[in-house]
């Protein structure tokens, strides 16, 4: 293919920098011509592979089996590698092992030139006419079937600049290939595209005598065209989903027929394979098999899956010799006589991603899509704007790291916004948000240093090197710029409002202008709770409030955990923790605890990061001896504790903390499930109503209706349901959100350069909660609650505020 | 095979719209005939008393082969918990004799019907040891999304029916 039309940022020269202004241009065009076509398609498959998992018993058995084999193998890999080239030599065929993208297109122009000298043709003798597979019969003729591990290498443009013509037979890949266009998502190529632009670039391509007001029509002519390309093919080149080292077996998974006809009907067969994809054994595949459909595109299987150990017994299909039978005069094995196998398995960079601690996860990727189809940010602008040279979707940081260096990745990778929902989509459970994290951590110590650096020192008090960019070191150290906000009070707010100072902010920090800023309150959390008497004046209303013969299971004591909006920003929602938990008859302390960690590592400041959670840990660790519950509000911040630490802590440490963390909703429905009274709360069966059941939802049911977001990270945590099932407890009929993330993510909707896409993000969740006369809206997240204000108008308060004691709400 | 495996592969094969038929071994040629669409091309059926009805091109030319309608085969084994029949490459063609006609006929017998995913692979496992090279798992029809809506019958076949030999 020629020109990449995608590239961010890249002026004529290609030399022009990544400004923010220029991302968000780009991003925005991708929002108005692709997004449309991409959200479609990435969202029903997304909402296929959730169902698909849901109905599979053995889910994660299955995928611990997976990533198990995966790890194994990667282990192993050069004694794989060995094992696969003594499988495949003994079956009759060939492996070569290609040190980079040229030594592999390399070999195979040889292998392609080689065979058709072979089969008599007047090979590479024709007319300099070229084009996708414009049939030229005198050139060497080569048919694909689709692989991104050829796209990675140029494959085609390698080929066809030696004179052979190459055609594409996978239907996406083969619109794409006549429209000169690039894949937009590594399972669906051409998914941006919509049935009448493909219709009317057939039309522009061939003049065709059929009319294409139909996916069948499309398909039919699409049909027919490349089965007369591949009847006349010298080689079928395919990839492989996996191989079998064992046995030399290639695995195909397709649901159009393409690979198998390719891989059998020319007499020469080329399988072009990272090495990653090598597994020990035919038996291994069973796992992968189950799994990659159902992850890809929700089917319960693939249509085909081709597991061959080439050069097989299958007879070519020689339609230069149309009337002799296709087994051979005797019927027998004789008829493959000519059959030619080379198994090219690519390294171009994998030896050393296996060697790199951080990387190596990337290699256990199978490819299915599934990180694509569940990333909020991917469903707005597609794998043209969220993926780098050949990779799209959240894996596709540590592919392009790996494969095409770290600038390849650093074009896109800010649009992980960590939110973690890939995490569960992942069937080998690759941690797609960490490697995004770490890539992010790399990419900033490379950056040059800034020239107003001197500006923010004084406000980062981090443990990252001079120079990296400067809105990510401020969104990275938001507990101190929170704390100095909420220290000057209310001029800090009324500064935020300011044209001035919000032009400063978007042209210093890249805060879009759009976007409302945090009100800080002049009084934290920590304070006000101290001013009230602190610990002992919480045990005192806790006493009162509980019944004297309390269940020995109720007699908790809980540390809140002061995250940075809670006490700085949004105390409401502290206050209204800690009046519940007392109303429960469970006191509170509320000390002064560090920040999580949670902001650095959004911005890839991994090494300030670790240092939190020592800090958060080390000022924890009494209270945690003592026995004491740790309840955390602010979803993110527990995804913190309950995720990221295992990677900073001891183990003991993490899982230590890990167990005595609890999500504010998922503690309290815990002392209700063990007996505390509910009727302390605010309930939304008890006030008056107008459909006279005092609900006011039109049901009948006696129910308040009541609109639930829950927070990425919490449903990651598998903590969506104790909310809804603590709403349900306290009379409210909850309905919650299907949309993955509210598009906010921290820091990302504040960034110039991503408010649109936030925006667009975040119109989907307002969408589904603005129609239906939903009484109330909530959400657990601070950024979650800060964008649904902002696009539906109106309060979204966190769900303990409306459950506390006296709500208001 | 129990029968419960047996309803629960055509309950799969009913999801995927694929047609489902039950003969014995004796009434089998005659049920292919009944089936089939000329012109029909086929590879012989390895099921004792069962051959293919005359008017299949038992030993099909390339052109035969792209001018098919119907294409006859064997499976060596059925996976019922997805609808999957598992076609092995055999000298005679039985790839490309499934793959490029619009309708695949799949003969299979009722004791190669297997419950599930993990013992099809051990069947497969079995058939690798045992000399077989390669085997297709095939489920349902060829289809593709790529063209602005799902759409069957793509490079594969647009119609698949499985004639299940109940005594075989």
């Amino acid at each position: 293919m020629a020109e990449r039309s995608h590239e961010p940022g890249q002026s004529d020269t290609g030399a022009a920098p990544n400004s923010r202004a220029e991302t968000a241009a780009h991003l925005r065009h991708l929002l108005e011509t692709e997004g449309e076509a991409i959200h479609t398609q990435t969202s029903v498959s997304n909402y296929r592979r959730a169902q698909a998992y849901d109905e599979t018993d053995n889910l994660d058995a299955l995928r611990t089996e997976a990533r198990a084999i995966k790890e194994d193998a990667i282990d192993r890999l050069p004694e794989l590698i060995e094992t696969v080239r003594e499988a495949v030599e003994a079956n009759g065929g060939t492996v070569y092992l290609a040190d980079d993208a040229a030594d592999a297109n390399a070999y195979v122009a040889d292998v392609v030139e080689d065979r058709a000298d072979t089969d008599g043709s007047e090979a590479a003798t024709g007319s300099e006419e070229s084009g996708a597979g414009d049939g030229d019969r005198n050139r060497p003729s080569v048919v694909k079937s689709k692989s991104m591990t050829t796209e990675e290498i140029d494959l085609n443009d390698a080929l066809e600049a030696d004179g052979i013509d190459v055609t594409e037979t996978d239907l996406g890949e083969w619109v794409l290939q006549v429209a000169d266009d690039t894949p937009s998502h590594i399972v669906g190529p051409a998914m941006h595209l919509t049935r009448e632009e493909i219709a009317d670039l057939f039309v522009e391509q061939f003049d065709p005598d059929v009319e294409f007001d139909t996916p069948e029509a499309l398909t039919r002519f699409a049909r027919d065209h490349l089965g007369e390309r591949i009847q006349a093919a010298d080689v079928g080149i395919t990839g492989a989903n996996f191989v079998a080292a064992d046995s030399g077996t290639i695995a195909l998974v397709t649901n159009e027929g393409n690979a198998r006809k390719c891989a059998v009907t020319p007499d020469t067969h080329v399988a072009i394979a990272g090495v990653e994809k090598l597994i020990p054994s035919v038996r291994d595949l069973e796992p992968f098999v189950d799994l990659i459909a159902k992850s890809a595109t929700g089917q319960p299987l693939s249509q085909y899956v081709t597991m061959l150990s080439p050069p097989t017994n299958s007879p070519t299909v020689d339609f230069e010799s149309p009337d002799e039978p296709l087994g051979g005069d005797d019927g027998t094995a004789g008829a493959n006589r000519d059959r030619e196998f080379h198994l090219v398995l690519l390294d171009n960079g994998r030896t050393d991603m296996r060697e790199d601690d951080q990387l190596r996860e990337t290699l256990y990727c199978i490819r299915c899509g599934a990180c694509s189809n569940s990333c909020a940010n991917f469903q707005s602008v597609g794998g043209h704007g969220f993926g780098g040279e050949t990779y799209s979707g959240g894996i596709a940081t540590g592919w392009e790291a790996g494969v095409h260096g770290q600038d390849s990745a650093a074009e896109f990778n800010d649009l992980c916004t960590g939110c973690t929902r890939c995490v569960d989509a992942c069937p080998v459970k690759i941690d797609i948000p960490w490697i995004n994290t770490v890539v992010r951590d790399r990419v900033n110590r490379d950056d040059d240093p800034e020239a107003y650096d001197f500006l923010v020192d004084g406000l980062t008090p981090d443990d990252e090197p001079d120079g990296f960019d400067l809105g990510k070191r401020f969104f990275g150290n938001i507990a101190t710029v929170t704390k100095l906000g909420s220290a000057t009070a209310p001029v800090s707010n009324w500064l935020g409002d300011t044209e001035l100072v919000r032009s400063l902010l978007e042209r210093t920090l890249g805060i879009d202008r759009r976007r409302d800023l945090p009100t800080f309150e002049r009084r934290s959390l920590v304070d006000w709770f101290a001013a009230r008497g602190g610990e002992r004046e919480s045990r005192r209303r806790a006493a009162a409030a509980g019944p004297e013969d309390r269940h020995s299971e109720l007699d908790r004591e809980v540390v809140l955990y002061p995250d940075i909006y809670t006490n700085y920003v949004d105390t409401d929602r502290g206050k209204a923790a800690v009046r519940t938990l007392e109303a429960l008859g469970v006191p509170v302390s509320v000390p002064d605890l560090p920040e999580s960690g949670r902001a650095p590592l959004s911005q890839g400041m991994v090494a300030t990061a670790d240092r939190q959670a020592s800090r958060v840990y080390a000022a924890l660790a009494e209270d945690l001896d003592a026995g004491r519950d740790v309840v955390v509000i602010e979803p993110s911040d527990l995804a913190a504790f309950q995720r990221e630490y295992e990677r900073f802590l001891p183990e003991r440490s993490f899982e230590r903390l890990r167990d005595n963390t609890y999500e504010i909703c998922e503690f309290v429905f815990g002392l209700l499930e063990k007996g505390a009274d509910p009727s302390v709360l605010s309930t939304g069966d008890s006030d008056g109503g107008e459909d006279g059941d005092g609900d006011r939802d039109g049901d009948g049911d006696g129910n308040r209706s009541i609109a639930y977001h829950s927070h990425c990270q919490q449903r990651t945590l598998d903590l969506e349901a104790p909310t809804t099932a603590l709403l349900e407890r306290c009379g409210y009929a909850p309905r919650t959100s299907s949309v993955e993330c509210c598009g906010m993510a921290g820091s990302f909707g504040y960034k110039r350069e991503y408010y649109e896409v936030s925006m667009d993000v975040g119109d989907r969740l307002a969408r589904e909660f603005d129609h239906g006369g939903t009484d109330l809206v909530v959400a657990s997240g601070t950024s979650c609650g800060d964008q649904l204000e902002a696009l539906l108008e109106r309060d979204v308060p966190h769900p303990i505020e409306v459950l506390a004691p006296d709500s208001t709400v | 095979m129990t029968t419960d495996t047996v309803g629960r592969f055509e309950r799969s094969l009913d999801e995927l719209a694929v047609s489902v038929a039950f003969t014995s071994a004796a009434g089998a040629t005659d049920r292919l005939d009944a089936v089939l669409e000329t012109p029909a091309v086929g590879v012989p059926l390895p099921f004792d008393g069962v051959s293919l009805p005359e008017r299949v091109a038992a030993e099909p030319t390339a052109t035969e082969l792209a001018d098919a309608r119907t294409g006859i085969t064997p499976a060596t084994f059925a996976i019922a918990e997805y609808g999957t029949v598992a076609i092995e490459s055999r000298a005679a063609g039985d790839e490309p004799v499934s793959l490029y006609p619009e309708h695949h006929v799949a003969v299979v017998a009722a004791s190669d019907i297997v419950p599930d995913i993990g013992a099809g692979f051990d069947r497969l496992a079995d058939r690798f040891a045992a000399g077989g090279d390669s085997i297709v798992f095939a489920t349902g029809r060829s289809a593709t999304a790529d063209m602005g809506g799902l759409v069957h019958g793509v490079h594969g076949p647009g119609e698949v029916t499985v004639v299940v030999l109940e005594d075989r």
